[in-house]
């Protein structure tokens, strides 16, 4: 059975050389998007409330109203 | 055949009993007991090496291996105490509310003396400030502007791109406004001083009602006991109360001085907040193809390392 699953593997991923170098490459993307994404939401959350993103409604708000 | 073996085993006893003098050996056979004890020269020479090397060794320290202290502890000035920052682990953030108020504090009271040259407007926006408001900060100030076609500097309002400007014209008017002390630059203070943060805010908050019997107060100076030498140009600025927070905080002295020491901080490190970042980052990163680096060691070696040689001997041919 593991036998036919690395088979399929191998033959979809590995055996031609420009689809193996496509699957790095776009492996390669998805892994840092999902890497930077997780990380960005791991840090914002341990830090909540201290950053800037955090407090600028604040400010923000207040600038609108004077405005308005 | 047989003389000459009887001729040789003495000797080669007498031999092994000298090397192995020092262990246990030495009673085990009669032979030995002549050269067991030393002549008294050797024992002398012995211990006056001894002594020679240990009194060597000890000038030596006397001489050079003592600290030093060139100043008294007043000179020293009291060491600052630990305090937990929280912008100060690994994995935190400055907290930019706190950034908010310190600017707040050093516009509204350090900057009539102390210069923060380093730090261009715009550093603020985004930061701790929106561009509208960091924009009326520029323009409250006068900048030179590039000569006109008469050869003229006009002054203009600031923009963004400006520096905050110092609050004396050079060096000598600060120390003329200020008694023969140079108020230092604030951009670098935290890293430029032993002790960052803790010190500064020792300091800003250490000043005590009346310096302490004995100690001697210089006319013009004040006392601070975290400060070396314990005399300061600068006198107390932080009471309670001398700032308005916009956010509510209660603005007790240590308050603003936490809050101003935080963005001290942020001043001499902007780059905290990403580098910090981008540190935890690469170590997960670094962790896991440490990971897989160690598998990939063990995969390629577990043949070598479980695989077992065996001699077999040729077989001898029958007769």
């Amino acid at each position: 059975m593991a036998g036919s699953i690395s088979n399929v593997i191998y033959q979809t991923f590995i055996r031609r050389n420009a689809v193996f170098l496509t699957t790095i490459f776009a492996s390669a993307f998805a892994f840092e998007l999902a890497f930077d994404t997780t990380s960005n939401k791991i840090w914002d959350s341990v830090n909540r409330g201290r950053q800037w993103k955090d407090i600028k409604y604040r400010y923000l708000n207040k600038d609108e109203e004077e405005e308005e | 055949m047989l003389a000459r073996s009887a001729l040789c085993v003495p000797s080669r006893a007498i031999a092994r009993q000298s090397l192995g003098k020092t262990t246990t050996r030495a009673s085990s056979t009669a032979a030995g007991a002549e050269s067991a004890s030393s002549p008294f020269y050797l024992t002398l020479t012995a211990s006056l090496a001894t002594a020679a090397a240990a009194g060597s060794a000890a000038w030596y320290y006397h001489l050079y291996g003592q600290e030093a202290f060139a100043s008294t502890p007043a000179e020293e000035g009291l060491h600052a105490t630990q305090y937990p920052w929280v912008h100060e682990r690994f994995n935190k953030t400055f907290d930019h509310g706190a950034l908010r108020r310190g600017f707040q504090v050093y516009r509204e009271v350090c900057a009539s003396c102390h210069s923060l040259t380093r730090v261009p407007w715009r550093s603020f926006v985004g930061t701790m400030h929106t561009v509208d408001e960091m924009k009326a900060f520029a323009e409250e100030n006068e900048y030179d502007t590039e000569p006109n076609d008469q050869g003229e500097i006009e002054k203009r309002p600031g923009k963004l791109s400006d520096y905050i400007p110092s609050p004396y014209k050079n060096e000598e008017a600060a120390r003329a406004a200020n008694g023969g002390a140079l108020p230092p630059d604030l951009s670098l203070i935290i890293k430029g001083r032993h002790g960052g943060c803790n010190y500064v805010f020792s300091l800003l908050t250490g000043y005590p009602d009346e310096p302490p019997a004995g100690a001697s107060v210089a006319e013009g100076m004040n006392f601070n006991p975290y400060f070396p030498g314990t005399g300061i140009a600068m006198g107390r600025v932080l009471f309670d109360g001398v700032v308005e927070y916009e956010d509510g905080t209660p603005a007790t002295t240590s308050q603003m001085a936490k809050d101003v020491v935080e963005f001290l901080n942020w001043t001499a490190e902007p780059e905290m907040d990403d580098r910090k970042k981008m540190g935890v980052k690469s170590v997960a990163l670094l962790t896991g193809l440490f990971a897989i680096s160690v598998w990939i060691k063990r995969y390629k070696w577990a043949p070598i390392k479980t695989r077992k040689i065996v001699y077999s001997p040729p077989v001898a041919p029958r007769r």
